[in-house]
């Protein structure tokens, strides 16, 4: 749910909507995508190897999406707090030299259905510098995901606070109606509403991963809801069968086994 | 083994610009037939309709044309197809279904004089049924007198056959309901089902562009180089 990667629904479905920020206004440098690790456990979730090859092929010409191996990489399954600490804290590294300039935001895409851009170059020089120059990281997320913040032990409290609070949210929802309902039905979200930007999806593109894999254990083509290097990668190594979308049934998921175990100590 | 019949599927519209939406169409039609067992789908075939439709926003066809190419580069089975483009007038839908029926008979061998010696008759080699491909909002406009003269519904419907592809949210069986013409042939209608909510239409396309929002994965990206080359969509609404 938070931390599912699977490459085929990634930014080949993405597109650009101008966020508009209040008073604000950013500049997105960089996007990153996240790759969970196998021990999360979902069901049907193939091995990380692959997942990292296809988001590498499916931003292969891209100018500002990237993958990053490091979650997967892990002994274990890694909070996404956790991830977004550490792509805050390898930002700040590579920054000592950087020149001082508006305030930019790179994002660690979790689940990232879409990707997302906003080149303000032209408009206000004058902007309101918190922290002049470094880029700070913010978490790209569906409406799921935000939505699963009220699922019991799936996530730790004082994480959501930090995502929620230090980090930031950005939400591409299609119906920004049931996002803003949600956000003021819950306390938590509603104390850091600042810092939760809804973007509105004006063009619906419900491409889920879980419709790919059905799709192609059907036999049906997946042309054109993936790119094409994806595709002939998937089709190249067989990835998805019946089989497959066994895998890690029954297995309780990563997260929650860590938080229930907490509990009962 | 019984041998399936062999279908073309040809696409009609202004392709304003191509998106990924059109090009689903012919991979869900085309799996779609071959579902039933009866069908053996061959060919795909686009045809950007001409520039004297006065369809609002429309840019020139041989943009829009020089788009389907770039977009069709990695298609093995769909082409574009100029000919309704160039035509001096615009063109209706049931001629170029007839053009492109009438092409596909040029194009197969001929069985006559094969074998002037030879006691039994051959056997003509099977004809390929050319089908209209669409969306269940063009299926819609079949009911509207101002589009479309009944008799060429007829002739669509009667003597190529239809594949009309749908999303969830849409019942064109009801429009069929609707329609006597297509009540009549609805066994030449054949509706195929796209599992994914695909809401890219050319329109919101342009208007994206317009307000300079990125559009990129819901068009090929040699499409998208072709649009930011050539400058196109980025005037105000009625300009192309």
């Amino acid at each position: 749910m938070c931390k599912l990667q699977r490459p085929s629904n990634l930014p080949a479905r993405g597109f650009g909507v101008t966020v508009f920020l209040c008073k604000r206004k950013y500049r997105v440098i960089k996007g990153i995508i996240s790759p969970v690790n196998d021990a999360y456990r979902k069901k049907g979730l193939i091995s990380a190897h692959h997942r990292v090859i296809m988001a590498e092929l499916a931003t292969k010409n891209s100018q500002w999406l990237e993958v990053d191996t490091w979650e997967s990489l892990q002994k274990e399954w890694t909070e996404t707090a956790t991830v977004l600490r550490h792509h805050q804290e390898k930002l700040e590294a590579g920054r000592h030299d950087a020149p001082q300039d508006s305030p930019v935001l790179e994002r660690p895409g979790r689940k990232r259905k879409r990707a997302e851009q906003r080149q303000d170059f032209s408009q206000k020089k004058s902007v309101e510098k918190k922290t002049a120059g470094v880029p700070k990281v913010k978490l790209l997320c569906g409406a799921d995901l935000l939505e699963s913040f009220s699922v019991p032990n799936l996530w730790k409290g004082e994480d959501v606070a930090q995502i929620l609070g230090h980090y930031g949210l950005v939400c591409i929802t299609r119906t920004g109606n049931d996002a803003q309902k949600f956000i003021y039905e819950s306390d938590l979200l509603w104390q850091h509403q600042d810092n939760i930007h809804l973007v509105h999806e004006w063009i619906t593109n419900d491409i889920s991963s879980t419709k790919i894999r059905q799709a192609l254990r059907r036999g049906q083509s997946i042309r054109y809801l993936v790119p094409d290097l994806v595709l002939e990668y998937i089709e190249k190594h067989q990835l998805y069968s019946s089989e497959s979308e066994e895998r890690n049934a029954g297995v309780t998921l990563a997260p929650l086994r860590k938080n229930t175990a907490q509990l009962s100590l | 083994m019984k041998s399936r019949i062999p279908v073309v599927l040809l696409a009609c519209g202004s392709f304003n610009p191509i998106t990924n939406m059109h090009l689903r169409l012919f991979e869900v039609a085309r799996d779609h037939l071959h579902q039933t067992g009866i069908y053996q789908v061959v060919r795909g075939i686009i045809s950007p309709v001409n520039d004297k439709y006065w369809k609002k926003d429309l840019v020139a066809a041989k943009h829009r044309v020089a788009m389907v190419r770039l977009a069709l580069q990695t298609s093995d089975w769909v082409r574009v197809d100029p000919w309704e483009s160039e035509q001096d007038q615009w063109v209706e839908t049931v001629k170029v279904l007839r053009y492109h029926h009438s092409t596909l008979l040029r194009s197969l061998p001929s069985a006559e004089g094969s074998d002037p010696g030879q006691a039994l008759p051959v056997a003509p080699a099977v004809v390929p049924e050319l089908k209209l491909l669409c969306g269940a909002d063009v299926l819609r406009t079949f009911l509207s007198p101002q589009l479309w003269k009944d008799k060429h519904v007829q002739e669509i419907v009667e003597r190529f056959g239809l594949v009309c592809v749908s999303r969830a949210g849409h019942d064109p069986q009801r429009d069929i309901e609707a329609s006597p013409i297509l009540r009549r042939f609805q066994r030449n209608i054949h509706l195929a089902r796209e599992p994914v909510l695909n809401e890219v239409s050319a329109t919101a396309v342009r208007q994206a562009l317009r307000q300079g929002h990125s559009v990129q994965y819901l068009l090929p990206d040699p499409v998208l180089a072709y649009i930011r080359e050539q400058g196109l969509y980025l005037g105000p609404p009625g300009s192309p």
